[in-house]
């Protein structure tokens, strides 16, 4: 199968989980002998030097032609949250080498150039399939199918609900149904999440597969003897601070937890638009010296933060998926997940609560800090389980969704 | 052939039990915690009680009842835990309807009562004196409440071992039941009485046993009746199965495979939720035990009591079982209960808390000493600690369906959150 992948972002350029669950993809395509053929807004001379005959990264600006897209106004946008104000510092950051970056400010402006351009790959490269990920790049999957004929199937890793509750974004929604309503196939990332594109978007229950992400392998140099203080415990929240992911709630639990227990130092790691929000309130609440802020986290120092944990906490209000208890299970620290998130259909070894009941989350922290036993069994048996997943296998059902789509 | 009056006979066993499931408890409850054992919703446990009431003991017993009446041959044996027993005490009109109908059932003379440790409790592995007063403890209850003297034991799932069986038999039994587990009888067949291989036990335990002692003269040897577990799952596990090959199992062709075992009793041992709860009525399970006992007296095979059965025919052999076994799951070992840190800690900190009950009860009134003591045994329940069980968690199975929790985390930390509360009720050491 050779397969023509739209993606947003591919490491070591990314801000978020798109990247790392493409990339995840792409490597499980790879496994099975299949070929592709990625686009993507930007790449660098590093990124291209492994093309080879099963791999190919093309850059956006590269395919020699522009596809003509209506494009319907709107103002700035960005991929992950309301603001786009952290995304674009971050990318910035990222690409400070680099003064003409493709992502421009406007994020809405650059879904449609990069589909303009990157469609036009359609031309020039032998497919049987299209796939696109997210409102980012199905508007490029409608239009090389267009040019090419051959079946678009979009992965859908989150959607403007997801994001931004109950006050979407109008022209996200629509790039978002448009693409799945154009598709021949979706793949959603959990049952959660094809749950709402039935509710929300009206897309038909056959049309919809899901696939679940996994994660890759662990590499990383750090381990649980890199402990802050060992007669501190340590509560870990590691994820943008944006309403979706529920940092207020980790701060009330951590209160909670903290009029029971002194020792336990929380750890938060990302930034993001409630970031002064949750410091005033981490202040408010008389707690700030237990509550230390990391900032953005990259690289290694992700898996650090996770080894350093003795508890990883995902209060997240509506997550999709949530690839980050997979991070911290790898590294061997037990996990506590919202109901609320597809992960928590795929990992069964883990602590769960509503994301809005503080006290059982609280309930829960302290007995995972207090019992050995207990923090022993939920690692041991999550690292079980985790064992059991791969990007390999998630990639054999991405393809049986292809080959739905090729006969459909 | 000795000259007797039938081929052979066949012995039903049905254990009756309900726990007491633990009220919800977090961490902030610790210290002001009441009713332990309401169930995880309110009054769940006897929500449950009267559901299982409805759909199993309630038409089971009337139908056992029918049958006893209408085949003067027919017997049975049940094992009733004693919260079952407290809970038809506690739980009204229900709890009142069932225990009668269950009376009624022992009043025929047809149905043996056996002895079993009262809070369906782990407590031969952590403690025999607490072991042998459960059992003492039992006994009462089912004096108190049928009228018997139990003679035979069977233990919490059928746990066992040639030490549990020296030690029953030290303390009066005349029988003991066990799984009969191909891996510890090789080439012999379940469907004979035995006696266990003797051994020798720790003089304490010994001691222990010869104390607490129902008869002052124990029986040299005790009989081992054995479990037909491919006959008794055929029942209780299979016969609702549409991908078993031998479904639908219908009462004639059940009754030819006794017909054709060779022996002297086919011991079928079974969960009385079997009938109804497990096999739901629609499966046809009532009609099939109905017309059982006439298909196999047809046949010339009779029934008889655990007693009975040991009466009637002399031991063929030992068994030797020198690890604890029951029967539970593929494994028939511990490892439903006793197989992840969790439950090993939870096991260990109920049971070291005994000197400390018993400490502080010295110090209370005798109404007060026996809520505590109580309390401290219903949480020694062999239940809470299943609940925890994570060997088959991955795969969703068996032990997450008969779980009231949503994940054997769960189950521990409320159980720990209530043994932390418990812990705060007895008097501190010094």
């Amino acid at each position: 199968m050779r397969v023509l992948m739209y993606g947003w972002e591919f490491p070591p350029i990314q801000s978020g989980g798109l990247g790392v669950a493409c990339q995840g993809i792409v490597e499980g395509l790879l496994s099975h002998n299949h070929a592709v053929f990625l686009v993507l807004p930007k790449t660098t001379q590093a990124m291209q030097a492994t093309n080879n005959d099963r791999f190919q990264v093309l850059s956006a600006g590269e395919s020699e032609g522009v596809v003509e897209i209506e494009q319907i106004a709107t103002g700035l946008y960005s991929p992950y949250a309301t603001s786009d104000s952290a995304y674009w510092e971050n990318l910035k950051k990222l690409l400070k080498e680099e003064p003409e970056v493709i992502y421009s400010k406007n994020m809405l402006d650059e879904v449609y150039r990069y589909a303009a351009k990157a469609a036009a790959h359609a031309r020039n490269v032998p497919h049987d399939v299209i796939h696109t990920h997210d409102w980012l790049t199905t508007e490029a999957g409608i239009y090389a199918k267009k040019i090419s004929g051959k079946p678009h199937v979009m992965h859908v890793h989150a959607t403007e609900f997801d994001r931004s509750g109950e006050n979407p974004n109008q022209a996200v929604y629509d790039l978002e149904r448009r693409g799945m309503e154009h598709a021949d196939r979706v793949i959603a990332v959990s049952q959660r999440t094809k749950e709402m594109l039935m509710k929300h978007y009206g897309i038909k229950e056959w049309k919809i597969d899901v696939v679940h992400n996994a994660v890759k392998p662990n590499f990383s140099a750090y381990h649980k003897a890199h402990h802050i203080n060992p007669s501190d415990k340590v509560v870990l929240f590691l994820g943008r601070m944006t309403m979706q992911k529920g940092p207020d709630y980790f701060l009330r639990m951590a209160k909670k937890v903290l009029d029971h227990m002194k020792r336990v130092k929380f750890i938060m790691a990302g930034d993001g638009d409630m970031m002064d929000q949750i410091i005033h309130m981490a202040i408010n609440l008389g707690i700030e010296k237990n509550v230390l802020f990391s900032g953005f986290l990259k690289g290694d120092e992700i898996n650090r933060a996770y080894a350093e944990a003795d508890l990883y906490v995902m209060p997240s209000v509506s997550e999709p998926f949530g690839i980050t208890p997979l991070e911290a299970i790898r590294q061997g620290t037990p996990v506590l997940i919202s109901k609320q998130s597809g992960i928590s259909e795929v990992i069964r070894n883990a602590l769960r609560v509503d994301f809005w009941d503080v006290d059982e989350m609280a309930n829960k922290v302290i007995a995972a800090l207090r019992y050995p036993e207990l923090h022993r069994t939920l690692s041991e048996r999550s690292s079980e389980e985790l064992q059991k997943m791969s990007w390999q296998k998630q990639a054999g059902e991405i393809v049986k969704v292809y080959e739905k789509a090729i006969k459909q | 052939m000795k000259n007797r009056k039938y081929n052979k006979t066949v012995c039903f066993y049905f254990q009756v039990h309900q726990p007491y499931r633990l009220s919800k408890c977090n961490v902030f409850e610790i210290g002001g915690k009441e009713n332990y054992f309401e169930g995880p919703a309110s009054f769940e446990n006897k929500a449950i009680f009267e559901k299982v009431a409805r759909k199993c003991y309630l038409p089971t017993n009337a139908l056992i009842l029918e049958l006893l009446k209408k085949h003067p041959e027919f017997r049975v044996s049940y094992s009733f835990s004693g919260i079952f027993l407290d809970q038809c005490l506690q739980f009204g009109d229900i709890g009142k309807e069932v225990l009668d109908s269950f009376k009624k059932i022992i009043a025929t003379g047809q149905a043996e009562v056996l002895c079993e440790t009262y809070y369906h409790s782990l407590s031969w592995l952590y403690s025999k004196k607490e072991f042998a007063e459960q059992i003492l403890k039992h006994k009462k209850l089912i004096y108190r409440i049928f009228k018997k003297k139990p003679t035979v034991f069977r233990n919490t799932e059928l746990i066992y071992s040639n030490e549990i069986a020296e030690f029953i038999r030290e303390m009066g039994f005349q029988g003991v039941l066990a799984e009969g587990w191909d891996h510890y009888l090789g080439w012999k067949s379940p469907n004979f009485v035995y006696t266990p291989e003797k051994t020798e036990l720790h003089p304490a335990d010994r001691k222990i046993a010869k104390e607490m002692a129902i008869t002052k003269r124990p029986q040299k040897e005790i009989a081992l009746l054995l479990k037909d577990y491919k006959l008794s799952d055929d029942i209780a596990f299979r016969f609702s199965n549409r991908g078993w090959s031998e479904w639908p199992l219908t009462t004639d062709k059940y009754a030819t495979w006794l017909d054709a075992i060779m022996g002297d009793t086919i011991n079928l041992f079974m969960d009385y939720e079997t009938f109804g709860e497990h096999q739901w009525e629609d499966t046809g399970i009532f009609e099939f035990m109905r017309y059982l006992p006439e298909a196999l007296l047809k046949r010339n095979i009779g029934f008889k009591t655990p007693s009975e059965t040991i009466k009637a025919y002399k031991p063929v052999g030992q068994v030797h079982v020198p690890y604890l076994m029951s029967w539970a799951d593929m494994e028939r070992d511990l490892s439903a209960w006793v197989s992840n840190p969790m439950q090993e800690s939870a096991l260990r900190r109920i049971f070291e808390l005994e000197p400390a009950v018993h400490r502080s009860a010295s110090k209370m009134t005798r109404k007060q000493a026996e809520e505590l003591e109580n309390t401290w045994r219903r949480l020694q329940t062999s239940d809470h600690f299943y609940y925890m069980c994570t060997k088959y968690w991955n795969d969703g199975d068996v032990h997450a369906y008969f779980s009231c929790y949503e994940s054997p985390y769960d189950a521990y930390i409320t159980y720990m959150n209530t043994l932390s509360d418990f812990e705060e009720k007895l008097t501190p050491t010094r």
